[in-house]
């Protein structure tokens, strides 16, 4: 298992599970701002050619519904948008056989060199979030829409794994931004980069920003005692932080036993806050 | 001709019902090439039943399970070549051209199993090396050039090629050679198995195979090793039988045969006090640190329940164990064949559960159970492995001296079918002779 590296910025996420309805808008901006093909029309050309369908789907950003378990009127649901978790501790990062995927950039954010991985999956089958997916049919855009494409980001072939990677284009277009403005690029003030998701969703659910950086509102976030994270007991590291006010949420977070003590407040925020 | 091509005093059968039996070997080598091509050109991995929550299936459970079978190459030729076991020269042959079918098919199928096989050399050239994955491809490269080398001789003492006076040398050398070959062998081909266990153990945010903590290595580095010398050897005692029940003759020593087993015996003893002490620190230490129960990691509606484990460890290990080291049993053939059965389909559960199992169990607690059913796609070129191995293993049969018994146990009182080789020592001589 490689060692874990710190890192004098350190982008994370927050995402208010109270505030989310569930609406997918993340998801959808998410798709459009990576050039993910429209997986309707990818799914059919699958199934067209009689091939299995299931969980071919691409999608860099699921929204799981949970549910607390209760029937009847003390019944209640929660969504929890699951982008890449970019762990501290990858569980991927280490197991890639061609150094595909690594964790050596400032801010933390777990790359994914395409052109570099030759599919072997194992970085898939070591990801516990399911935070990874594979590209089983050359991407087809429907006609025009390649004028839509964002140019700097690269449109993936056949045969390879993808994943989040906190539109990690976008942090390069703001530190350009704050070069030309004569700003350091290293401290990017609060909301000069932010991912698609966070951008789109409709409830502010998602707070993004530097966990290390006092200005920033997820550093306050995560010392928050209604902040967890997912697995944490896997020391996965996570950077993706979810809040909760309901108990049984953040208790499902990290597989708490009915009788076993739960995460009634972290306060640091994990390792790093 | 074809009956020139025969080892030295063996009878076969016709050449017109040898190649009905290869057309029928063929046919299915066929359709695994078929979908062989269509997964790499025109469908990719699509075509298959994998998906993103199973990336590993039928095939890597398949490759698992083949080079474990296949241990009984290295095994073999550590106890025939290092510890100097002479009996096991009558089986050795055997067991190193198994040995490359399992791994040369183990590498067919990996090389599909990559969504981009043409890449597949950048795990040697931009090599991660904490990736246990990376161990494995150099070893299995290595060992199967390691393999291949061992099983030139055998080639080159067909008695056509055999006449030639420079291929001669070259396989007498090479037998000179065999000890280091079979050394370099038992390394490369132990941290090959060991790594193989090794890409699970380390997967830290799994933990229904997650063994941390022996210095640099999991667990599961040492089970493997061992459960593939527990299993290999009754391999090869089970590909013996198959190809005595096909040829009708009788090919190796029933004493041979028991020896292998006793050796497996001893393996799969050392391997289930292993196992049940991994189990017990799993299930105590592993699990309840990852928040997860023993009633989690098991399915029965999904064909992924508790009683996987019991006939792994049970029914195919601790039962085959006694058959195997209790000298009544292990003499009675039927009792033998059935144990080496039992101990080749628990490492092939064992396989199993690592490969597809472990990726099945919601590790997020949100999260639910899938099940994985291999479809077309995966199975033929499965199975088209297997007939690629009937394939080989047939021609070493008829064309090359694999069992050095089978003349004495079958041919003793009857007259050398085919006419007697022409006699080397003479040439031998001369040659001495030019060179002094």
């Amino acid at each position: 298992m490689s060692a874990f590296k710190e890192f004098p910025i350190r982008w994370g996420m927050v995402i208010d599970i109270d505030k989310c309805t569930g609406c997918g808008a993340c998801t959808v901006a998410c798709n459009k701002e990576n050039n993910i093909a429209p997986q309707p029309q990818q799914l059919e050309r699958i199934a067209g050619k009689g091939f299995p369908t299931r969980f071919k789907k691409l999608e860099w950003l699921t929204v799981y519904e949970l549910s607390n378990g209760v029937q009847g009127s003390g019944h209640d649901t929660a969504y929890l948008p699951r982008p890449c978790m970019q762990c501290g501790m990858p569980s991927c990062v280490s197991v890639c056989p061609a150094t595909a995927t690594d964790k050596n950039e400032n801010g933390g954010i777990v790359s994914q060199i395409y052109p570099r991985c030759f599919g072997c999956r194992y970085c898939m089958a070591s990801c516990p979030y399911h935070a990874r997916v594979f590209n089983w049919d050359q991407p087809v855009y429907p006609d025009g829409m390649e004028k839509q494409l964002t140019p700097n980001v690269s449109v993936r072939s056949r045969g390879v794994v993808e994943k989040c990677n906190f539109c990690h284009h976008r942090w390069m277009y703001a530190k350009d931004a704050a070069r030309v403005a004569g700003e350091d690029p290293n401290a990017l003030p609060e909301d000069a980069y932010i991912p698609a998701c966070a951008e789109a969703c409709p409830t502010g659910a998602i707070y993004f920003g530097d966990v290390k950086n006092p200005e920033h509102k997820v550093y306050e976030l995560i010392h928050s005692p209604y902040t967890f994270r997912l697995l944490e007991r896997l020391g996965t590291d996570p950077q993706v932080y979810y809040m909760s006010k309901r108990e049984w949420v953040r208790r499902q977070g990290d597989n708490y036993l009915e009788n076993e003590a739960g995460p009634v407040a972290h306060g640091n925020g994990g390792l790093h806050g | 001709m074809d009956r020139a091509l025969w080892p030295e005093g063996v009878e076969r059968c016709s050449l017109g019902k040898f190649l009905l039996w290869l057309g029928f070997v063929g046919v299915i080598l066929a359709a695994g090439l078929y979908e062989f091509f269509m997964i790499l050109v025109p469908d990719g991995l699509a075509r298959t039943a994998l998906d993103n929550y199973f990336g590993f299936g039928l095939w890597i459970t398949f490759d698992l399970a083949v080079i474990a079978l296949g241990a009984g190459a290295f095994f073999t030729g550590l106890l025939k070549y290092i510890l100097d076991i002479k009996e096991l020269e009558k089986i050795v042959n055997l067991t190193v051209i198994v040995g490359f079918i399992c791994y040369s098919g183990a590498m067919l199928v990996l090389a599909l199993d990559v969504g981009q096989p043409l890449r597949s050399w950048f795990g040697y050239w931009h090599a991660n090396v904490h990736s246990m994955l990376t161990e494995v491809m150099f070893c299995i490269t290595c060992y199967l050039c390691v393999l291949a080398i061992e099983f030139l001789p055998n080639i080159l003492e067909n008695r056509k090629l055999n006449e030639i006076p420079y291929l001669h040398n070259l396989a007498h050398n090479m037998h000179v050679v065999m000890p280091l070959i079979a050394g370099l062998g038992a390394f490369l081909s132990t941290f090959h198995q060991g790594s193989l266990g090794g890409m699970y153990g380390v997967l830290f945010a799994r933990p229904y195979i997650l063994r941390d903590g022996f210095f640099i290595w999991p667990w599961t580095f040492f089970l493997f090793v061992l459960s593939a010398v527990a299993s290999g050897p009754c391999f090869s005692v089970l590909v013996v039988k198959i190809m005595e029940l096909l040829t009708g003759k009788q090919l190796v020593d029933y004493k041979v045969k028991a020896l292998m087993c006793k050796i497996a015996g001893t393996m799969l003893c050392l391997y289930l006090f292993f196992k049940f002490a991994d189990t017990w620190a799993w299930a105590t230490d592993v699990l309840p640190r990852s928040g997860l129960t023993w009633d989690q990691m098991f399915n029965s509606d999904l064909g992924y329940g508790e009683w996987l484990l019991w006939v792994e460890i049970g029914l195919c290990g601790v039962l085959p164990a006694i058959l195997l080291m209790v000298p009544r049993f292990r003499n009675t053939p039927a009792l033998l064949y059935t144990a080496a059965i039992l101990n080749c389909t628990g490492v092939t559960i064992n396989r199993y559960v690592f490969t597809v199992q472990a990726l099945a169990i919601p590790v997020m607690p949100f999260d639910q159970w899938y099940n994985y059913v291999p479809n077309w796609a995966e199975w033929a070129p499965s199975i088209g492995v297997l007939a690629y191995g009937a394939l080989l293993l047939s021609l070493s049969y008829r064309y090359l001296p694999v069992f050095p018994q089978e003349i004495e146990l079958n041919y003793r009182k009857q007259a050398p079918a085919a006419p007697a080789a022409p006699v080397e020592e003479p040439k031998e001589a001369e040659e001495a002779t030019a060179t002094a």
